[in-house]
Parts: C-alpha cells; structure tokens; sequence
C-alpha cells in the first residue's frame, strides 16, 4: 500500500514538473529556441502572484488570474524585442541572451525582493486532503495535477484546432515557405511566447503555493523541465506531460527508499530514459 | 490593358557569379508568359527576385504600378503574388486541406471561416479533395504538385507564378494539369510559367521569353521565338 501512495504522490508531483516543462516545450517546438531562463520566469511569475496576494489581499487564485495577461504581455515583448532578434539558424545567440536573462532575472529580484524564501499563502488549500479509500490525497497537488491535464488539453487544442495551431505548425515546419504565404513569424512567435508564459503564471501558482522559492530557486525548476521535455520527445505536449510525470514518481520512489535519493532518484531516471530512447518517449515523426 | 508586373534593369549578383543580369520585362494584366532556358539560367531566381524571397543588387521591382523592389515577401503575397515551387514545399505536418487554409487565412488576411469553402473549392478544382485530411509529407509526387498549385491558388492570386509545375508527370497527369491552369488563367489571373515541358507550355502561353546566363536573349510569340536561330542553338542545342 505505501508503494501504491508512493506511486500516486509521483504523478501528482509529476503534475507540477509537467506545467514547468509545457512552456518550455511549446516554445521549443515551435521556434527551436531553449530560453536557458524559464526556470527564472517561473519565480518572477511566482513573486507577481505574491505582490498582487499582499497588496491587494486577494487569494492566490485570483491574483494568479490577475498575472495571467501581465506575463501575456511580457512574454509577447520579450520575444518581439529581444528574442526575434537572436533566431536563426545559429543556436548559439539565443542560448547566450537567454542564458543572460536569467542572470539578469536573478539578480533583480535579489535586489527587489532580498533572497529571504517566500511562499504564496493558499489558506486551508495548503493542508487539506481528500481520503481515496486508505490513501490520503492533498487537494494541491491534486489540481496542480489537473491544471497540468488541462493545460495540455487546451494548447493541444491551439495547436491542432484553431488558424493560430496551424499558424504555428506551419511556420515551425518551414518559416521561408510560410512568410511566402503570408504568416508573419515574428508576429507568430510573439503570440507562442506569451502563451508560453500563461502557462509559466499557472506553474508559478503551484510552485509557490506548494513549497518555499526564493530568487535562485528558478535553475533547478530548469533543469526538470528539460529533463520532462526531453523524455517526452522535443515538441510533443502529451510526451512532455509523461515526462513529468516519470521524474514524479522517479523522486518519490527514490525518497521512499532514502530521502537524500529523491533529487538523484528523479535524474536517474532520465539517463536511464536517454539511453533507451535517445530520442523521447514520443519523437515527431518528420524532424 | 495595364502592366502587373515589371522588371527594370534588374540584375543579382552571388559572389562572381551574375544570374540575373540586367533583365528588364513587363507582363500586361491577364497574359500567360513563358519563361524557358537552359538549367541554371537563372529562370528560378527571377522568381525570388518577383516574390521578394531574393533582393537585387540593380534595378527594380514594380508590381501593380508600385516599386516593391524593397518590400518583404509576406506584402507581396498579401497584394496578390501567389507561387508554386519547383521543389514542392508543403508543411509536411499538416494536412492537405490546413496547408490551404494557412495560405488562404494569411494570405489574403482573413479568418478561417471566410475561406473554408474557397479553400475546399480549390481541392476539388486541383483533384486534392480524396486527400484532404491527409498529412501532406504522404502524398506522391503529382499530389505534392497539385498541392504547389492549390496553394498558390488558395491565396487568390492576381499574379500566379509557376515553377516547373509540370516537370516529371506522365502525359495524362500533364493534360489534365494543363486544363486546370488553362481554366485559372480563364478567369483572368496572370500566369508567369518557368518549364521545361515546352508543349505544356505553348499550349497557354502568349509570349514566351528566353533566359541564358541570365540574359533575356528573346521575348514575343512562341511559333518566332521558338523558330529563331539564337534559341535554337542555345537552348535547344541544335546546331543551325
């Protein structure tokens, strides 16, 4: 029974890894840029819920809703003013600039917020739970969960069902061809990043509801979106869900065994998938 | 009948190497022109220098009475250059129909739901209909080029350049090819026609035109220019 809780706790954590890496996937998958500061993006997210929590005394859900078309608007202008300008064909400027915005972010929010660790007051959501027979399940982790699920399903959407989806699957298959027909790429990835960074709000939400995050917390929430991303196959939502999910229970499985082995447990687990499948759990089938 | 497209002293320049070498030409409204020459003439980069892909180092661009000789590729598509390309370049991920709506809702700027029945319209005209919800990185070679056409005609272009779009196709598929693009040109769209299948051609163009190293050496009626003996040295390699 401790190893079916253990199990469920994983892919609830897992969850949250998901929403980490969902940004990060899209983003990749449809311009190739790795932005070296998502992790970075997701605390700055996390403090803007915590401002908008203290100045105005709203709950978490609610400022969330608040930050949600601010950081729209931010990822839309850091992708038209910066970014833009760095994608090409060389992959090496747009590591070198995002890997410069993170220092940047960092930094700014030492100075702004001082490295004292914070956390976003939920109320009673922090401890309650809903008993599943004998096992207890945290009503956190459970809508971190879902959120993760829906999100899926809604840029799932986007991208397969809506004119901005093909936009978007039309210009990361050829940017030449589809400015020949008229997409505008710039414009298209302008919208991608401010979607991107909806998610990275929503993400934000859970992180600092559900544990303590102080201005140097972001490189580490980095590198399990990647390791989320890379399992699921670059570019495939449902694979980058299933990453998530995998380094969920690969931590929690590791804990169980010693609680020094969750960080450790979680990396293993993507060498062992990297050796077996190089390529993600669920590759694109043109690359 | 006025001018759509001309070309003004235009030549591009790669390194030492001149493909477009101070072409000038002007194409009336609703003409078909040909354009032949031998490989590597220079006929498909008189195309990107027209679509705005490629920019000239001389010379300039006019397009429906304007200079777009400095307009980016994406305006010209949106005042009604629609393309083929002589290596089809479909969006291998999407389907047969999404590769038309993209062009169509992009290229004209209007939402989905304006052109779905257009865009369908155009599948079944170009005998695509049986594969539209297909991925277009499936589809055979005569598809991949019905796809080329369809696309370009899903922008609902003024002027419709065709690159090769009948090279490699049985006679039967050329035929049928050939009276989709007589009809298009039919109801008044521009046609400028890069091919290498020459009865294809003169059997829609008005004029055809004679690339070499990036020269224009003739231009006019396809009986003189195809019986004049420059042509025939260079381009058809017979020895007069």
């Amino acid at each position: 029974m401790i190893w079916v809780d253990t199990v469920l706790q994983g892919v609830l954590l897992g969850g949250l890894y998901a929403l980490f890496a969902l940004g990060l996937s899209l983003v990749f998958g449809i311009m190739r840029l790795v932005n070296l500061a998502h992790g970075d993006l997701i605390v700055l997210a996390a403090y803007l819920i915590l401002m908008i929590v203290t100045l105005l005394g709203l709950g978490p859900f609610l400022a969330a809703l608040i930050a949600l078309p601010i950081m729209f608007a931010l990822g839309w202008a850091l992708q038209r003013v910066v970014l833009n300008r760095v994608l090409g064909t060389d992959i090496l400027p747009p590591l070198l600039v995002t890997f410069g915005l993170s220092v940047v972010l960092q930094n700014a929010l030492l100075e702004g917020f001082s490295a004292d660790s914070r956390r976003i007051p939920a109320g009673w959501l922090e401890t309650a739970s809903l008993p599943i027979g004998p096992i207890s399940v945290g009503v956190m982790p459970l809508l971190t969960f879902l959120s993760a699920i829906g999100v899926t399903l809604v840029l799932q959407f986007i991208f397969y069902r809506t004119s901005l989806g093909r936009a978007f699957r039309a210009t990361s298959d050829d940017p030449v061809t589809a400015s020949l027909m008229g997409v505008k790429p710039s414009s298209v990835f302008a919208q991608a990043t401010g979607i991107a960074m909806v998610v990275v709000t929503i993400a934000a939400l859970y992180l600092g509801t559900r544990a303590n995050f102080d201005p140097t917390t972001g490189p580490a929430r980095l590198i399990y979106a990647f390791e989320a991303v890379i399992i699921g196959g670059l570019g495939s939502l449902w694979g980058t869900l299933a990453g998530g999910i995998i380094i969920g229970v690969a931590q929690t499985g590791g804990a169980q065994i010693n609680p020094e082995w969750q960080i450790l447990a979680g990396h293993i687990a993507f060498l062992v998938v990297l050796l077996i499948r190089p390529r993600g759990l669920f590759p694109r089938a043109f690359d | 009948m006025s001018t759509i497209v001309s070309l003004h002293n235009v030549s591009k320049r790669f390194g030492a190497l001149t493909v477009t070498d101070d072409v000038s030409f002007d194409v009336p409204e609703g003409e078909a022109l040909g354009i032949i020459g031998p490989n590597g003439a220079g006929k498909s980069t008189l195309f990107n220098l027209i679509t705005g892909t490629l920019s000239p180092d001389s010379g300039r661009v006019e397009y429906d009475g304007r200079d777009v000789t400095r307009v980016p590729p994406m305006q010209r598509c949106l005042s009604g250059i629609g393309r083929s390309f002589q290596i089809p370049q479909p969006f291998d991920r999407l389907t047969v129909f999404e590769n038309l709506l993209v062009s169509a809702t992009h290229g004209r700027g209007l939402p989905e739901g304006a052109v779905e029945e257009d865009c369908a319209e155009v599948l079944e005209r170009t005998e695509l209909i049986k594969v539209a919800n297909s991925p277009a990185g499936g589809l055979t070679l005569l598809q991949r080029k019905r796809l080329e056409l369809a696309r370009a005609m899903a922008t609902r272009p003024k002027l419709l350049l065709l690159d090769e779009i009948a090279g490699g196709l049985t006679e039967g598929e050329c035929v049928a090819l050939v009276d989709t693009i007589k009809a298009i040109h039919g109801e008044g769209v521009t046609i400028v026609w890069i091919e290498h299948v020459l009865h294809a051609l003169t059997s829609v163009v008005e004029r055809l035109l004679v690339l070499d190293f990036g020269k224009v050496i003739g231009i006019g009626d396809p009986a003189e220019i195809m019986a004049s003996r420059e042509v025939r040295e260079i381009y058809l390699g017979i020895e007069v």
